[in-house]
Parts: structure tokens; C-alpha cells; sequence
């Protein structure tokens, strides 16, 4: 067990290793002088934000000195918490502006693949067995895998927001709200919430019914199955035991996809303007503020490599063979 | 009399056609009995082992009956089978080292298979016959991937029998074991059956060398038709037809066995196709002894007790 | 945005070999079944043959083809058909779809129709651009960690975890956003040296199963050189699934390709479908009501993804005896 866990613990390690040195290192692929340039494309007026900028980026990549301090001093800044100020939001720190649009984020995230991957595997279990549905429900599974999370997003935002009228389209509450505990704001926030919402799920949704419905077929043709078909055990018994070992790839695919649906949340928060990482993202981009892009990658990957531990976690409590097999190693 | 099969014709389907894998087969088993069924592939022997418990979805059944203890198997309603699986006939696949669902412990499994038949399990009757295999009852708390190959597949041979079957059916239980093993897991099947927990046994096999310590009477398959049927004694010291004759006399030394797809060397050719197999005795292409009535199919008649083969010449 | 496994067809991690297609189309080469003569045993002498029998009787295959074909050739030769660019200001603002512009206008007067085209040509640059880099990479890493194991094989497979658990589309905004100049190719490179891992995985343990076969074997005895045994005899007998690999690689990399283009990371120059959806979004398509704008770029990326998805589904049947239908 401690070993099972070490190994994945060094490879969470390493890979935020490796993210903060692609971090550091990208930057110094800029030809010319990166400090200038990026100034430049910064494209500002305010002569004390450009003046922040310029000991800021000096500071940081501190050309003067040789590299490995350069290295260091980048990873010791990090380490206290220090993502630099946000340009975009001068003179906010980017950790202040991250943290405020978190919540959002996951507020998105969680229910979306949890809802999903609990009703995508039901669905698609159940589809499996039945030759009609699966034939009618395979292609729109495979089409709504298919579908670009934006263009779900807008034909959602089009169809029920603008035409029917039912959905706000943008924010995350009535801007003519003051934010606060009452029943009219969290009624306010649902509302906003929905649709970006459901269009996550939908995306997800046709996923994990799909690798479901393969996963199940597979397991109906293992030689479990075939030994209790011999033994004319009835299928009711036989579907259960399918699902049961089905699902255990599942929740290791749901570690593989996380990377894939927090893409998904960005892009479906870019157009709803929902408040949270992806519309950072979208601002740090178009204001050129490297610190708030940086800082959110890193975040980002920290909360990908946190779920992934979970998940971890999770597996090994519900395959009982990881239990038994370290058991006995132990 | 516990099984009986009369003129049995199993087929594949195929693009090309039915290939006639199963054509036509005629035999019985008595109470008692283990029967050992060799030939090689492609003969359908296992086309055949497979019919009387569960045909594969390419399997149609075109033919013929199989009847067990009286009563008529409908083999070709697999929904209708089920009545009869487990209770009546029962299998020892040959994939027994991954026939146990990977995710439940052993005892669970078994619970919840003998619950979904209806049966209520004795926990004293299950452990009497883990050690009669030689099973500790703590494999019953374990999951499959914790056992060895050889326990796993004592474990298949426990579970299969637990109904007391009148016919069990062992699909080439030893072609995945080393030679010691064999020899174990061929005993168990005897033993299996002298304590009276499977009455009859078919044992589809390419080893005649290792069913002879076992068997009662052997019966040989060739290109999908019988070839001979005797007691085990007479057919390895006395065969009568010719493909019989050859197979003993290409045989390895007892216990040595010859692997699967190096065809008998010592029979040139090779079994016709199956899809549209000609007329008459199918060996006869490579037959030594082939003369022109083989163009006619020989029946399978009785020349001494319990000794019936399908050759013109077998009288001689 | 299905770039690192696509969940849909291929199950992102099989237990085992169970749950991936079969290594090898002829049945007949499956050990286990002694004595079941099976349609292989009968058409053993032509297994190309046989594969293509279902593969034209199978209406995923040919669906999924048909209109992936379809889309190629009109992102190959629809461009031609027009004598302007496909960002030149030509007809009215925002009119909607008729004889003269067949998608209707963007808010600036661009034919949408001229826009569709040449974006599907760029996308289906970068699905095969990047894709394919993403499916070398896959082979050489999943080739040599299988087939070489040992000590080699667990620094491939570090890396290979590595890269898989880092969200890739994240790592391409850094390294997008810094770049002033993008280009389609490049867009692809960062692509394909992002979405190999899952592909790297499954060959892996595709060429463990393969290495302890006879043929395998074989060459060994006979003195050829790890390379050789590799791209002769091993990749030879998993061909279907590194096309199949190859196939959900490049719907990935479209994905990927379009989601980074929706962000304002696409190409500076030229128009691809996901900078249609950006540049629909960004001038308010939505809200102005011109849905001819931002649902043809959509609908081109679904079809183009979803056809290949379904027509993985169709080739897995084809060369997986156990999903036929008879």
C-alpha cells in the first residue's frame, strides 16, 4: 500500500516539478528581451503599472545572475506564495484574484463530472443490453463526445437563453444584485449556473455512457461470463457482475479525463463569462498578463494532481484486488 | 442408461457456408462412465462437448438429439437449457484459470450463483468437497488472483459438480498445466467421480496418453464424424481403424505429450475441409488401407463389446 | 478537447488485454480454441480478404466514412472554388444565408461559406498534423517501453505519466499565449508533443503481450536487430489497432486544436472552425442572432470528430472476431 502510494506520489511530484520549470522556462524561449516585449505587448498607459511590471519581470527572470539562481530564485518565490501582482487587476496579487474565482470553478466542475459519470455509466449499462436503444443511443453518444464543449455551450446559450428566453446567458448572478445570503441571490446564482452546467454534463455525459457501453460488451464476452452462462446462472446475475468489473476502469478513466474537462469548464466559462479560471484565462490572454496566466496554470495543475490522488484513493477502496494484492505484499 | 446422442449435427456458421463441424454422431455414455474424447483439431470434439452444455453464438444446432437420463436436452434453446445446466450437466471449461469472476472473493461467488439457481448451500457440504481436492476452506475468502493456476482450477472443479450433475464435461482441463500437474488434475476427475459427485464424464482431450490413465472407454473423432469407440485398454492395444492406429502408434511415451499444432507427423495430409467435405469415409485421402468402397461413408457398428468403429475394414 | 485518451471508443486503461481489441484479426491465431474449426479456419488463407468483407458490410465504418471524405474533399477543393479570401470584407454585414452566400455573412461582410471551407482545411491540418506526431510518438515510446522492458521501460513509463496527468490543453495556453506569432503547424507540434501518452500506454501493453510469441521469438534466434523486429514483426501484427490509435488521435487533436483557437490561442493568420466559433463569440453572434455564423463551424468539428469516432466503432468490429454480428 505504501509503496503503491509513494510511486504515485513521486510521479504527482515530479510532474508539478515539471510544470513549474515549464513555467519558468517558456518565457526565456521569447526572442529578443522578453522583459521589453512583454512590456510592449502589455500595451500600457499607466506609467506606475509599467514601472511594477518592468522590476516585477526583472526580478523574476533576474538576468544578471547565472541560471541555476535564476531557477531558484523563481521556485522560492513560489514557494511563499508569491505569483506576482495581476496586470490585468492592478495592483491585486494574482493569488487573491485566483482564490475569488476558484469557487466558481469548481462549483461547475464537480457536479458536472460526478453527475455525469454516475449517469453516464448507469445509461450506458443499461443501453448495452438493449438492441434498440443501443443502436439509437450510440450515435447521439458518440455525437455529443464529439461536440466541441463551446459550440454545446453557445447552442445552449442561443436556444434556451436568447430564443426561449428561459437562461441567463452571462455572469454567474443578476448584476443588479448585491451579492449575499438571501434566497433571491442563490436563486439568482442556480439560474446563471445551469446552463454552463449542462452543457459540461451533456459533453461528459455522452463519454462516459459510450466507454460504459464498450466496457460492458467486453466484459459479456470474458470467461466469467461464458462459465456462468455454462452454468446457467441467470442474467441478472451475470449484468451485475459485468457492470461491477466494468466500472473499475471507468473511475481510472475518470482520472485520465479530468485534464479533458477542466479544458471543458474553461472554454464553457469563456462563453457563458462565467466568473471563474477560464474567464481568467480568457482576460489574462487578451491584457497579456503573463502573472495571472502563470499563476492559474500552476493552480490548475495543483488542483488536477490533487484529484488525481483522490481518485487513487477511491480505486483502491472499491477494486478489492489492489486491496488484496498489497495485503499480501505488505 | 445416462447419456445418449443419436445422429447429432451441430454446424458453424460461417461466410462461406456451414462448415459441418459436428456431422452427424452417434453414441452413448453409460452411468459411471468417463469417456475420454480425443482427436485432433478441428475434429469437433470440442464442437461436441461444447453442444451438450452451451453452443457459442456461431453454433447452430441442425440436427439430431441428445438425450440424459431419459430426458431430451434442448440443446439448440439455450433459454430452455438453463433448466438443465448445472443441475443435470455441468462443465470444467477449459479457460478455468480465469472462469472466477476477478472481483468477488471465491465464497461470495459461490453464494450468490447457487442463490441465483435457487439452491440453498450447505457451508459444511462446500468444505467437505474443498478438501476432498485438496482445498483449504480458506480459499473461500480469497479472490481468484490470490490463488495459484492449479487451485483455481480445483476451485472450477468444486463449483461445477456442487449440483451433483449426471454429466460432466472437462474441455481439455490439462492442456494449460505442466505434466505433474496433469497428473494431478487427472486424478481429482477420478476422484470426482468415485465419490459419487458426477455420475458420467465426457474428457475432451488431444492426450490420449493421459486420459488412457483415467478413462473407462476412449472414443476418437475425425473431421467431425466418430471414428472409434472402445473400452481404454482395447483401443490404445488394439485399435481397428486406421486413423486410430496411427494416432496410438504416433504417440509420445506415456506422459510425453506432442503439442497441439504439429500436426501427427506421422499422417501425412490433413483432415478435409469441413465446409463442404466430400462424400464416403472423410480420411480416406489419407488412409493406407483405402479401397474403392471408402467412397462410400462407413457406419459406425459394434465388432466387439463396447467397441464400435466407423471403418469397411475394421472387420478384418 | 478530448485530447489525452478519448474516452469514446477505446476504454482509456483496458484491464489488461480483455477489454482491447484483439492484437491480431485472425482468429485462427487465438491459442485456446483446440478442436473448434471457426470461419477462420476456413478463410485462414485470406484474412484481407475476410476483413474487408465486413468492413463493407459494416454501416459504422462506411458511414463514418462517407462523411469524413466528404468533408476532406471540400476542405481540399471546395477553397478553389471561390476568388476571394476567406477574410476579405465581401458582400453586406450580418446577412443571412442565401443564393449568393450560401452561410450567410459575418457581422464585417466575410462569407461565411468561404470561412467554413478554409477552416476545415485547417482543421483537418491539424487533426492530421498533430495526430500523427502524437501517434509516432506514441509508437516509439510504446514500442521501445514494451518490447525492451527493464529499466528503460520504467523511465518511459515515468514519463509517460507525467505528461498524461498534466492537463494538456493548459500546458499548450502557456506556451501559446508567449508565442507572438502562431502557426497552424506549430499549433500541431505543441499538439502531438502533448496528447501521445494514453496512445504510448496501450501500445505498450499491446507489445508486451506480443513479445512473448513464437514469431517474436523467433526473430530474436535468428539475429535480427531490435528495430527490425520491431517494425516487422511487431507493428505488422497490430496494425488495425495503431490505425484505430492513429484514428482517436486525430479526433483529439482537432479538439484540442478548435478549444485553443476558441480561446484567442489559434493561428494569427488565416481562419480555422474553432477561430470562427472565437470570433462568433467575441462579436456577439450570439446575442445579434446570427446563428449562421457559429453553427457551421460547430457543426463541421462535430461531424468531422463524430464521424471518426463511429468509425473506430465499425473497425473495431471489423477486426475484432468477437463484436461481429452474424
Amino acid at each position: 500500500m505504501r509503496r503503491y502510494f509513494g510511486r504515485k506520489l513521486l510521479i504527482y511530484g515530479l510532474t508539478f516539478f515539471v510544470a513549474v520549470t515549464i513555467n519558468w522556462l517558456i518565457p526565456r524561449f521569447m526572442p529578443g528581451d522578453p522583459v521589453q516585449s512583454l512590456i510592449a505587448r502589455a500595451n500600457i498607459a499607466q506609467p506606475e503599472v509599467v514601472e511594477a511590471m518592468r522590476v516585477r519581470y526583472e526580478g523574476l527572470f533576474g538576468f544578471d545572475m547565472p541560471i541555476w539562481q535564476q531557477y531558484f530564485n523563481f521556485w522560492g518565490a513560489l514557494l511563499d506564495g508569491d505569483l506576482g501582482v495581476s496586470i490585468w487587476l492592478f495592483p491585486t496579487p494574482v493569488a487573491d484574484v485566483i482564490t475569488r474565482a476558484v469557487p466558481y470553478t469548481l462549483g461547475l466542475l464537480i457536479p458536472a463530472i460526478l453527475l455525469s459519470w454516475v449517469a453516464g455509466n448507469r445509461f450506458g449499462a443499461f443501453a448495452a443490453r438493449r438492441k434498440w436503444l443501443d443502436n439509437t443511443a450510440l450515435p447521439i453518444g458518440y455525437v455529443l463526445t464529439a461536440t466541441p464543449y463551446m459550440w454545446l455551450a453557445i447552442l445552449l446559450a442561443w436556444a434556451l437563453g436568447i430564443i426561449a428566453g428561459i437562461f441567463p446567458v452571462a455572469g454567474a448572478y443578476s448584476y443588479a444584485m448585491q451579492p449575499g445570503w438571501s434566497w433571491e441571490f442563490i436563486g439568482s446564482l442556480l439560474q446563471h449556473w445551469f446552463l454552463p452546467f449542462a452543457s459540461l454534463f451533456l459533453v461528459a455525459f455522452g463519454g462516459w455512457a459510450i466507454g460504459m457501453r464498450n466496457m460492458i460488451i467486453y466484459e459479456l464476452e470474458a470467461d466469467y461470463v461464458n462459465y456462468l452462462r455454462a452454468l446457467g446462472a441467470p442474467g441478472r446475475l451475470i449484468r451485475r457482475y459485468a457492470f461491477r468489473n466494468a466500472i473499475l476502469p471507468q473511475i481510472t478513466g475518470l482520472a485520465l479525463q479530468l485534464g479533458v474537462l477542466v479544458a471543458g469548464a474553461l472554454v464553457t466559462e469563456i462563453v457563458f463569462s462565467y466568473p471563474g479560471l477560464g474567464n481568467l484565462i480568457l482576460q489574462a490572454i487578451q491584457n497579456q498578463d503573463f502573472f495571472l496566466l502563470q499563476g492559474t496554470f500552476l493552480f490548475i495543475v495543483m488542483g488536477v494532481l490533487i484529484a488525481n490522488f483522490v481518485i487513487d484513493i477511491v480505486y483502491v477502496l472499491v477494486d478489492p484486488r489492489t486491496r488484496a494484492g498489497m495485503g499480501g505484499a505488505s | 442408461m445416462s447419456l445418449t446422442v443419436t445422429d447429432l449435427r451441430v454446424y458453424y456458421r460461417t461466410l462461406r457456408g456451414d462448415v459441418k463441424a459436428l456431422d452427424g454422431v452417434t453414441f452413448t455414455v453409460a452411468d459411471g462412465e468417463i469417456m475420454g474424447l480425443a482427436g485432433e483439431s478441428g475434429s469437433g470434439k470440442s464442437t461436441l462437448g461444447k453442444s451438450l452444455i452451451r453452443l457459442d453464438g456461431r453454433m447452430r444446432h441442425v440436427g439430431g438429439t441428445v438425450e440424459l437420463d431419459g430426458d431430451e436436452l434442448p440443446i439448440g434453446d439455450d433459454a430452455r437449457m438453463d433448466a438443465f445446466r448445472f443441475h443435470r450437466v455441468s462443465v470444467i471449461p477449459q479457460y478455468s484459470m480465469s472462469a472466477l469472476n476477478p472481483t468477488r472473493k471465491i465464497g461470495k461467488m459461490v453464494a450468490e450463483l447457487m442463490a441465483s439457481r435457487g439452491v440453498r448451500l450447505e457451508p459444511a457440504e462446500l468444505e467437505r468437497r474443498l478438501d476432498l481436492v485438496g482445498l483449504s476452506r480458506e480459499v473461500l475468502d480469497r479472490y481468484p488472483m490470490e490463488l495459484s493456476g492449479g487451485m483455481k482450477q480445483r476451485v472450477v472443479m468444486v463449483i461445477s459438480t456442487l449440483l451433483n450433475p449426471s454429466l460432466l464435461i472437462a474441455d481439455e482441463v490439462t492442456s494449460a498445466l505442466d505434466v505433474s500437474s496433469q497428473k494431478a488434475v487427472a486424478g481429482t476427475l477420478l476422484q470426482l467421480r468415485d465419490a459419487g459427485l458426477v455420475t458420467s464424464m465426457i474428457v475432451v482431450t488431444h492426450d490420449i496418453s493421459l486420459v488412457y490413465q483415467i478413462a473407462d472407454t476412449i472414443m476418437v473423432m475425425y473431421a467431425g464424424r466418430l471414428a472409434e469407440k472402445a473400452p481404454a485398454g482395447v483401443l490404445v492395444t488394439e485399435p481397428r481403424h486406421p486413423y486410430t492406429k496411427m494416432l496410438i502408434s504416433a504417440l509420445p511415451e506415456v506422459g510425453v505429450r506432442y503439442e497441439e499444432d504439429s500436426r501427427l507427423s506421422g499422417i501425412p495430409g490433413s483432415p478435409p475441409p469441413l465446409l463442404d467435405p466430400p462424400g464416403g469415409c472423410r480420411f480416406r485421402d489419407r488412409c493406407p488401407i483405402a479401397f474403392d468402397r471408402c467412397a462410400e461413408q462407413p457406419p459406425f457398428v459394434e465388432i466387439g463389446p463396447g467397441h464400435s468403429v466407423a471403418c469397411w475394414k475394421a472387420g478384418e | 478537447m478530448t485530447a489525452d485518451a478519448p474516452k469514446a471508443p477505446e476504454a482509456p486503461e483496458p484491464p489488461e488485454a480483455t477489454a482491447t481489441p484483439e492484437t491480431t484479426p485472425e482468429p485462427a491465431a487465438t491459442p485456446g480454441t483446440p478442436g473448434a474449426p471457426d470461419a477462420a479456419a476456413v478463410a485462414a488463407s485470406t484474412p484481407v480478404r475476410e476483413a474487408l468483407h465486413f468492413a463493407l458490410r459494416n454501416g459504422k465504418l462506411i458511414a463514418g466514412l462517407i462523411v469524413v471524405v466528404v468533408l476532406l474533399i471540400a476542405a481540399v477543393f471546395g477553397p478553389m472554388a471561390f476568388d476571394h479570401g476567406p477574410n476579405e470584407y465581401v458582400g453586406p454585414p450580418a446577412a443571412s444565408p442565401s443564393g449568393d452566400y450560401w452561410m450567410g455573412t459575418t457581422m464585417f461582410g466575410q462569407d461565411v461559406f468561404a470561412q467554413f471551407l478554409y477552416g476545415l482545411r485547417a482543421t483537418f491540418l491539424v487533426g492530421v498534423l498533430g495526430g500523427g506526431l502524437a501517434a509516432i510518438i506514441g509508437m516509439v515510446v510504446g514500442f521501445v517501453a514494451g518490447y525492451r522492458g527493464g529499466w528503460v521501460d520504467e523511465i518511459l513509463n515515468m514519463l509517460t505519466n507525467i505528461v498524461l496527468v498534466l492537463p494538456a490543453l493548459v500546458v499548450l495556453m502557456i506556451a501559446n499565449a508567449y508565442l507572438g506569432v502562431r502557426s497552424v503547424g506549430l499549433q500541431a507540434l505543441f499538439i502531438g508533443l502533448t496528447s501521445w501518452p494514453w496512445a504510448a500506454r496501450a501500445i505498450r501493453a499491446q507489445t508486451f503481450s506480443l513479445r512473448a510469441r513464437d514469431f517474436v521469438d523467433l526473430a530474436r534466434l535468428s539475429g535480427m536487430r531490435t528495430p527490425k523486429i520491431i517494425f516487422r514483426e511487431i507493428a505488422p501484427n497490430m496494425s488495425s489497432y495503431l490505425f484505430m490509435t492513429f484514428i482517436l488521435l486525430f479526433g483529439g487533436a482537432i479538439l484540442v486544436g478548435a478549444s485553443l483557437d476558441f480561446i484567442g490561442l489559434g493561428p494569427t493568420e488565416g481562419v480555422s472552425l474553432g477561430l470562427m466559433l472565437n470570433n462568433a463569440a467575441r462579436w456577439s453572434a450570439l446575442q445579434l442572432g446570427l446563428w449562421w455564423w457559429f453553427i457551421p463551424p460547430g457543426a463541421g468539428i462535430t461531424a468531422i470528430v463524430g464521424a471518426l469516432y463511429v468509425m473506430n466503432v465499425g473497425l473495431d468490429e471489423v477486426f475484432n472476431p468477437k463484436l461481429r454480428e452474424m
